[in-house]
């Protein structure tokens, strides 16, 4: 019986437990969220079917989505192109809404590695692949990315030749960065969608490469 | 622990800093609904990015050191928004009293 539970103080409205998540002690940044949340309704600011929305949106938004137009870029020369000459209109071409975000893509070829780090604060392509991994907004990574990057690039089980040029990219609030991965050997009889299942999110950041066919 | 003086806490490119922290974690409701509210905050126009980092750069620090990022967020969010006057610091009191008097945890105090 999936509502057999002891304690009926941790089960929700709905009947149904909560979230682990939502099961710690209410924290005085929580609390000041659903305010501004309830102040913003109340205000006629928004809706809350406005907010879930742009939760969903977000949601929807992963690198699922940056991996289809790098397998694009990767079957189609003309929008590849298109891609390095502009990667806002290219994504949109795609169908794909990344919003006023000006995205520059970066390619890696047989000479040339890029990788991507925001050192101000977490700027990322989050319009194209969905919110950054916590590693991109650590101190750690956007301190050493720009001193140290083939150290941080081997912590992430990628040893680049020393004869390999490596590019950083320091991205803006305004400026986002993704990289195209140079497409794997071996690849040659493989359709746009098997391409994509190759492209990983740290492949288009640069702290990975795409997976083997 | 600040090796260029001359550079804002925040601008930390090229420090000296250890290993990457390798481990993540998936986006709790609150966090994603911080989120949200951000992107929808500028679209109301009530403050843009920029403004946002002011506030995030102006924590200092200590924020950064003691505080979760969507933490700092929702902090940066609250004071943009009081600045556009949206609602008094008196409301905000009360109605995060109110909030808090629902219940103990997140799930029983969100709406």
């Amino acid at each position: 019986m999936p509502h057999d539970h002891h304690d009926h103080d941790h089960l929700s409205p709905s009947g149904h437990p909560y979230r682990a998540d939502n099961d710690g002690p209410l924290t005085y940044w929580q609390t000041m969220e659903v305010a501004i949340r309830e102040l913003m309704v109340e205000k006629g600011e928004l809706t809350a079917a406005q907010i879930q929305a742009q939760v969903d949106a977000m949601d929807a938004r992963s690198p699922a989505n940056g991996a289809a137009v790098v397998a694009r870029a990767w079957t189609d020369p003309d929008f590849k192109a298109r891609l390095l000459a502009n990667g806002s209109d290219a994504a949109r071409e795609m169908g794909f809404d990344i919003g006023p975000m000006h995205l520059v893509a970066v390619e890696n070829t047989a000479d040339v590695h890029n990788l991507i780090v925001c050192t101000l604060c977490s700027c990322y392509p989050r319009n194209l692949l969905g919110l950054p991994p916590d590693w991109y907004k650590t101190r750690e990574y956007r301190s050493r990315a720009v001193r140290e990057p083939r150290a941080v690039l081997r912590e992430f089980g990628v040893d680049l030749p020393a004869d390999k040029t490596l590019r950083v990219h320091d991205s803006t609030a305004d400026m986002r960065y993704i990289v195209l991965p140079a497409r794997p050997s071996g690849t040659d009889g493989l359709d746009e969608a098997a391409l994509a299942a190759l492209v990983t999110r740290d492949s288009m950041i640069g702290t990975g490469l795409p997976k083997a066919p | 622990m600040m090796e260029h003086p001359e550079r804002r806490w925040h601008d930390m490119g090229g420090d000296a800093a250890g290993p990457v922290p390798q481990d993540g974690h998936d986006f709790a409701i609150w966090e994603k609904r911080v989120d949200a509210l951000v992107i929808l905050g500028q679209g109301r126009g009530h403050f843009t990015v920029d403004g946002l980092r002011r506030a995030l750069e102006d924590m200092g620090q200590d924020a950064f050191e003691t505080m979760t990022y969507y933490e700092r967020w929702v902090a940066a969010l609250n004071q943009n928004l009081l600045e556009a006057g949206v609602y008094s610091v008196t409301e905000l009191g009360a109605k995060m009293e109110e909030v808090k008097a629902r219940g103990d945890t997140y799930g029983a105090a969100q709406s």
